[in-house]
């Protein structure tokens, strides 16, 4: 059997057969233009869930989104919704400020881990204790990406970066923080959930958990936060493919997915 | 021959690919595989074969919006060499 | 309003309500705490909000967002707070928000933290040093709609005793024209899907560009920085002309510097004095004149000299300029010195006069 004549589909354009489009090339609210993130990273694919629920909930409009700083800043570039750039850690802070002026607004937060759980860490806590009205997002892989692939707060135990080329040890570089159970406690806090990128599967359920954090700011029943582990092949010194792997493996090893706290229906 | 029955297609642009290579494994029916050409950004890219079912995993999964996919009215029909 | 007797924190914060503030976020620190209690009590009255955030630096960020969407939004602290939130004091003013911050010092010795900032790179922000309760409420009132009119952060530097001194003052909203301007930049999240949303940030990016743009944008922040140094100095001058030696001093201290050269004046002493309102930009070319004739300059502040060098740069060494002040403070530390005193003012400037070396 030849492999070659198997592949021989055109698919350079829209088929010639009758056929619904079932998929969108990219979201609506995403711009024109190619982002320049690594291949293989998991920040795009996130990103591309969080602007379609925003999309499906109809919200674009009233939609606000406090940018923190790491590789994913550059794809804000690419993103048409209304943005505001907060410094390193910081955006939960300037996300309250404006939420407390713009009740009405859909008001988000996109930060990574070394942003939110190393720099930003009393702010992402002292927001959801107070029951802020916003919607955190974590874009979660365990490295400071954009600048080179250093170790984190929420870098696993044996988990490689830059600075623990031989996996972090807990002996020598501490313990990572789990920063969506510490959340959990906190009786400003209505909605905490973690979700992967890493396989289909995941990133259909984290879309889900997305539109259910955003369905929990919009009723006003308090703070809602949804961490995303994603892929950084990268920073992990690990081919693109093997990126979905070192994920479920390395970075997520342990770490519970799903709805952690808030969920409508306990069995989901 | 042999006959197979495509439910899906899928519109890939193929410029943007950066060859990570994700939407291999994460198609179901593995129906995709990656190219021995390059495209200008010197990245191998994927190549569909018959029996695409829509599903849109490999939209799913790729990080560089590379996929549009449709589901056949009526299944397509490919004779393929055994 | 009618005048009523209140107290400085009070004043300030019915001064800023007045004048359309309807957020604030402060951290507890003498002596800017009473402030913060003030707007708490009083924000919630007319529909805005106040937070007691858990930190300087969320204090500021908060501020930052309500900014970001429009509002008049004001922060403060004292010294030590001010240090926190030296980052974001530079990034506010390169994203061009029109913060309007409380410093209220302990004491003097913030002068070069307010004026230089201790935030990185290249940027700039009025700053107004009010003598009483009565000029910080026209000032603070003056603060809001001049950040409004150059898009940037003003800052009030206050202390102790301007806090807790009471006085009989009138707070009615300000006749100044930016207070019902509207701001297209303000982010709501109307242009979302529009193609043309906006991202309201620190680097002059815009949507669809891969990176910031130095050439167009830092060197616009630049050009709007010279333009504020050119329109918005401000002093304060009298007795000058036949003046032999001119003091020259800002804020609190320069209430008891004013009075003790008006009784030496009425003594027949040939004594003027200076001050300078904006500490930033500093009131060069206004002191430069006023010292037009004066033989000597003495510098009277509660540091340990830190005006006396923009006071040299007014008259390039023209005139012999001296310093006969220095750090004052109480037990607390809160700069309640006892050079906040007409006697030990007088003393240094009877001093100056017989151009006798200051006794410390």
């Amino acid at each position: 059997m030849s492999q070659d004549s198997l592949f021989v589909l055109n698919t350079d354009g829209p088929p010639g057969e009758a056929a619904n489009q079932v998929g969108a090339l990219e979201p609506a609210l995403l711009l024109d233009g190619e982002h320049d993130l690594c291949p293989g990273c998991g920040e795009p694919v996130a990103i591309r869930l969080l602007l379609e629920v925003i999309e499906e909930l109809a919200c674009a409009q009233r939609s606000i989104g406090v940018v923190g700083i790491g590789c994913y800043t550059a794809f804000t570039g690419l993103i048409d919704v209304d943005l505001i750039q907060a410094l390193h850690g910081r955006a939960p802070s300037v996300a309250t400020g404006a939420k407390r002026m713009r009740p009405d607004s859909l008001l988000f937060t996109l930060q990574g881990d070394g942003d939110m759980v190393s720099e930003g860490l009393q702010e992402v806590i002292h927001t959801a204790a107070r029951g802020e009205s916003v919607t955190c997002v974590l874009l979660n892989n365990g490295v400071f990406g954009e600048t080179g692939g250093h170790m984190t707060a929420t870098t696993a135990l044996g988990q490689r970066t830059k600075n623990s080329l031989e996996g972090r040890d807990a002996a020598y570089h501490g313990h990572p923080i789990p920063i969506a159970e510490l959340l959990v406690p906190l009786g400003g806090a209505a909605y905490v959930a973690r979700g992967s990128v890493a396989d289909a599967r995941g990133v259909v359920r984290t879309k889900n958990l997305l539109r259910r954090a955003f369905e929990v700011q919009l009723a006003g029943q308090g703070f809602s936060f949804v961490e995303i582990l994603t892929m950084c092949p990268t920073g992990w010194f690990v081919p693109t493919a093997e990126g979905p792997g070192y994920l479920d493996e390395v970075l997520g090893a342990g770490q519970r997915l799903g709805e952690l706290k808030g969920a409508a229906d306990p069995a989901v | 021959m042999t006959t197979v029955e495509s439910r899906g297609t899928l519109r890939i642009d193929v410029e943007r690919c950066k060859g990570c290579e994700l939407c291999i494994p994460a198609c179901p029916p593995s129906v995709l595989r990656m190219s021995a050409e390059r495209n200008t950004k010197g990245a191998a890219y994927p190549l569909l074969a018959p029996g695409c079912t829509g599903c849109g995993a490999c939209l799913l999964v790729c990080p560089d919006f590379c996929f549009e996919v449709y589901q056949y009215r009526d299944p397509v029909l490919h004779e393929v060499s055994p | 309003m009618t005048r009523a007797l209140m107290e400085g924190s009070e004043a300030i914060a019915a001064a800023a309500i007045a004048a359309g503030c309807r957020f604030f976020a402060g951290y507890p620190m003498t002596p800017f705490t009473e402030l913060l209690e003030n707007f708490a009590s009083k924000l919630p009255d007319v529909g805005g909000v106040c937070i007691n955030a858990e930190s300087e630096l969320e204090a500021i960020g908060m501020a930052w967002g309500a900014l970001a969407t429009g509002a008049r939004a004001a922060t403060g602290s004292t010294g030590q707070g001010i240090a926190l939130m030296q980052e974001s004091l530079s990034e506010i003013t390169r994203a061009e928000l029109p913060l309007v911050l409380f410093h209220m010092a302990r004491g003097q010795g913030d002068y070069l933290q307010a004026t230089r900032g201790g935030g990185h790179g290249d940027y700039r922000q009025i700053v107004y040093a009010p003598i009483d309760v009565s000029e910080a409420v026209g000032l603070t009132q003056l603060a809001f709609d001049r950040a409004d009119h150059w898009r940037n952060p003003v800052q009030i530097y206050g202390d102790y005793l301007l806090a807790h001194t009471s006085e009989a003052v009138d707070v009615a909203p300000p006749n100044l024209d930016s207070t019902a301007a509207s701001k297209p930049w303000a982010v709501d999240g109307s242009l979302g899907g529009s193609g043309r949303s906006r991202n309201l940030n620190p680097l002059g990016m815009e949507k669809g560009s891969k990176g910031i743009d130095p050439e167009s944008f830092w060197k616009r922040l630049q050009r709007k920085h010279e333009e504020i140094e050119r329109c918005e100095a401000r002093l304060e001058s009298e007795s000058t002309d036949d003046a032999e030696l001119l003091i020259v001093a800002f804020g609190s201290l320069a209430r008891f510097a004013r009075y003790v050269v008006r009784e030496l004046r009425s003594e027949g002493a040939r004594v003027g004095y200076a001050r300078p309102i904006t500490l930033w930009p500093f009131p060069k070319r206004e002191l430069a004149e006023a010292a037009g004739n004066v033989r000597r300059i003495a510098v009277l502040e509660q540091n340990a000299g830190q005006m006396i060098d923009d006071v040299q740069l007014s008259v390039m060494g023209r005139v012999p300029v001296v310093g006969i002040g220095e750090i004052s403070s109480d037990p607390a530390g809160f700069g309640m010195g006892p050079l906040l005193d007409p006697s030990a003012v007088r003393e240094r400037v009877e001093s100056a006069l017989r151009e006798q070396e200051v006794a410390r």
